[in-house]
């Protein structure tokens, strides 16, 4: 009895050991990556553009990384555990990528020293959590202009998601652009608190249109406003990934996230050992904010207007906040000359002299 | 046909032993379902173990450093407010606006921590408490009023008070209660450490939180099974004319559950914000109020049973993410998983009350032409 319970610890000894001698070689183990979404896999919007990103990076590394994602993580207390579950099952590069994630990325950081995190829009950092965003301001003077150009009524519908300063910072460069191209035009927002609830977005767009909106501009996920433009005759314009499919006759362009290069490169750095803490904020210079395709029945004048701000807005030579801008008690916020600094971007939270109705509080 | 013929009796045994069955139905249908999924028709061969997603499923959220911990800290909310649900529905009241009373008793709570923020006081977690405590119990005050007063359905004004109930939870943290270090995003500050909930054990993010919810338990056995108000609750549920008869006051009973499952579910809504969030975000919940009805009828209002109707509803959570992480399986799948479970522990509900008859269909006398 005595020896058969000796050799049954050797052997698991043995077992125990080369189980550890395995796990020890770097080579035979791929690099985990995890990727924790707000919204399901396929939304056709935010968090499908970061699952191709996720995909991107499978393509290009093949066996030497392993991805996972969890979808439809709430922004509440779930979110902590998730992210601690991805840490503690071996994943070294974790992705979390909704606003919400921030808190909750920093707690399982502070645990997990080891493992390295990437919090996308946040704006807290450690030395193993990088913050990297989009940005989604920089084609909206595109938008903006376009709007100008083309409105007959003047009035202009935008629909906003929630009132934070990504958001109205969309909305000034969109209305300081539009008031350079036309300045009898007029933006008037409508707020659905969410980031994709078609029911609240068509309405939103069927409210706008009946207060004469000719041109609808979202800041939120769903096509549905796209749909509800198409139906009246009013130009639209497509959010996160290229929707001009679902409304050719309505979309003129769309505003695209694309985080495939970005991944790609933090991921490389993690294989190459160079990967330390960073801030990104890329815009048009890179692929965090592209230009979806231009509608064939843009006029000419239009058309070629856009084309030369996109090359400008991509070149540095435009920035989005070039001054004069008033704000909406006429202020000069910026002279002619002057451009308004990323500090004061970050935190933007008043309109500009074009936008009716004032900043939720 | 086949017809539900009602048993006379339903057998004790078989209570106790049905949730195993359900279990059993489910872990066989999973394993079928995962089988197909992974059998490869072409090559006749498996491409991958079904059994790794089932184990994946039930068994290693359990394991790990932090898998206990998960469990009952997700079980936590759900334990306390079912247990007072329970005791709403035993006696006919239906509160179905627990979520509401959950996010009440955190804004209460926020509001003490931040009014105070900075302030190291070891009165200051109690004075949370009693606030979340306070925020949940006016919330189910007001269904008892108006139910009470105007006979308005608490059913209706109870579910309506949770969209009340969030609107303000936005408003608050949109507004006078976003972080103003925080460059405008809709966040508190982040709770400093007298304000927060400690944790019972130095690496462990397990909080007070889980102990208060097991005295709850005992607390909801000792007053449904050993007070006369538990009676009184009990008897107004199931026959309220008898009830009335015996003079037992209904509206007593109808503020007196109210106001004990609000209170649960204010300091539900308190630990998770003071206890695992830290600060006030405009979600603080995945819908524990409305999960924790199900985890009250799946515990058959009892309090034991809620906590294992509890247990197993959050181990059905952490095994959908866990075979999301390690299975590559979509959400749906965890989501497929607790529609079984509840679906055949309905079932065998049923047939704990009910058999199967098979009926023969008689057809009508036919009338003869005369």
């Amino acid at each position: 009895m005595k020896r058969i319970l000796q050799s049954t610890f050797a052997a698991i000894a043995f077992v125990a050991i080369s189980a550890t001698g395995f796990t020890g070689s770097a080579e035979a183990q791929p690099l985990k990556v995890g990727f924790v979404y707000v919204g399901p896999q396929n939304d056709n919007g935010w968090s499908q553009q970061h699952d191709l990103g996720r995909l991107a990076v499978e393509e290009r590394f093949g066996d030497a990384v392993e991805t996972s994602f969890v979808e439809l993580v709430p922004e509440g207390p779930d979110a902590e555990r998730v992210i601690r579950q991805l840490a503690e099952s071996g994943h070294e590069l974790i992705f979390t990528t909704s606003f919400g994630f921030m808190n909750p990325t920093l707690k399982v950081a502070e645990d997990f020293p080891d493992v390295k995190f990437e919090h996308a829009t946040g704006f807290k950092r450690a030395d193993n959590v990088s913050t990297y965003s989009g940005r989604f301001y920089e084609g909206r003077p595109i938008l903006g202009t376009i709007a100008g150009m083309m409105t007959e009524s003047n009035v202009i519908g935008y629909i906003g998601s929630f009132p934070i300063p990504e958001v109205i910072r969309g909305i000034n460069a969109f209305t300081i652009a539009m008031r350079r191209v036309n300045p009898e035009a007029e933006v008037r927002v409508i707020w659905v608190n969410s980031w994709i609830d078609a029911a609240k977005d068509a309405q939103a767009a069927e409210t706008l249109l009946d207060q004469g909106a000719d041109v609808i501009v979202q800041h939120v996920d769903s096509p549905a406003p796209l749909l509800a433009a198409a139906e009246r005759g009013a130009i639209s314009f497509g959010q996160t990934v290229d929707n001009s499919s679902f409304a050719p006759d309505s979309v003129a362009t769309s505003l695209i996230d694309n985080w495939e290069p970005y991944y790609i490169e933090r991921v490389q750095a993690v294989l190459d050992g160079t990967w330390v803490s960073t801030d990104t904020w890329n815009g048009l210079n890179s692929s965090m904010q592209q230009m979806g395709p231009y509608a064939s029945w843009l006029p000419a004048d239009v058309l070629a207007a856009v084309q030369a701000l996109e090359a400008d807005l991509t070149s540095g030579a435009v920035h989005a906040f070039d001054g004069p801008i008033k704000d909406q008690s006429g202020t000069v916020v910026a002279a002619a000359g002057e451009t308004i600094e990323d500090g004061v971007l970050l935190g933007m939270n008043y309109y500009v002299e074009g936008v009716l109705g004032n900043v939720p509080q | 046909m086949l017809t539900l013929v009602p048993r006379p009796e339903s057998s004790k045994r078989m209570m106790y032993l049905s949730p195993i069955f359900a279990l059993s139905a489910t872990i066989f249908c999973g394993l079928v379902i995962f089988s197909i999924m992974s059998f490869d028709f072409a090559t006749f061969t498996f491409t991958s173990n079904p059994f790794d997603p089932l184990v994946n499923f039930f068994y290693t959220p359990l394991t790990g450093r932090s898998g206990l911990t998960n469990l009952a800290m997700k079980a936590t909310p759900l334990v306390l407010i079912a247990i007072g649900l329970a005791m709403c529905y035993r006696a006919n009241v239906w509160n179905i606006g627990a979520e509401g009373q959950y996010t009440v008793g955190a804004l209460a709570g926020t509001g003490v921590a931040l009014a105070f923020y900075g302030v190291d006081s070891w009165l200051l977690l109690p004075a949370m408490f009693i606030a979340g405590a306070l925020g949940g119990l006016i919330w189910a005050a007001i269904p008892a009023l108006l139910r009470t007063r105007f006979n308005a359905s608490e059913l209706l004004v109870s579910l309506m008070l949770v969209y009340v109930a969030t609107q303000l939870l936005f408003f608050l943290v949109y507004g006078p209660w976003k972080d103003p270090d925080g460059f405008a995003f809709p966040e508190s500050r982040v709770f400093h450490t007298a304000a927060r909930i400690p944790q019972l054990f130095e690496g462990s993010r397990l909080n007070l939180g889980t102990p208060i919810a097991l005295l709850a338990v005992i607390g909801g056995w000792l007053l449904m099974g050993r007070s006369l108000i538990g009676f009184q609750i009990k008897v107004l549920g199931a026959a309220p004319n008898a009830a009335r008869f015996a003079g037992f006051s209904e509206k007593k009973v109808i503020w007196l559950t109210l106001l004990v499952s609000g209170t649960l579910a204010g300091i539900a809504g308190l630990i998770e914000v003071a206890g695992t969030i830290h600060q006030l975000v405009p979600v603080i919940s995945p819908g524990y109020g409305f999960t924790a009805i199900i985890v009250a009828f799946l515990g058959r209002l009892n309090p034991v049973g809620i906590l294992l109707a509890g247990l197993l509803i959050a181990l059905s959570f952490l095994g959908g993410e866990t075979v999301q992480i390690e299975n590559g399986l979509p959400k749906a799948a965890g989501s497929l998983f607790q529609g079984m479970l509840l679906f055949f522990l309905l079932a065998s509900d049923v047939m704990l009350n009910y058999r199967i008859a098979w009926k023969r269909h008689r057809p009508a006398p036919r009338k003869i032409a005369q």
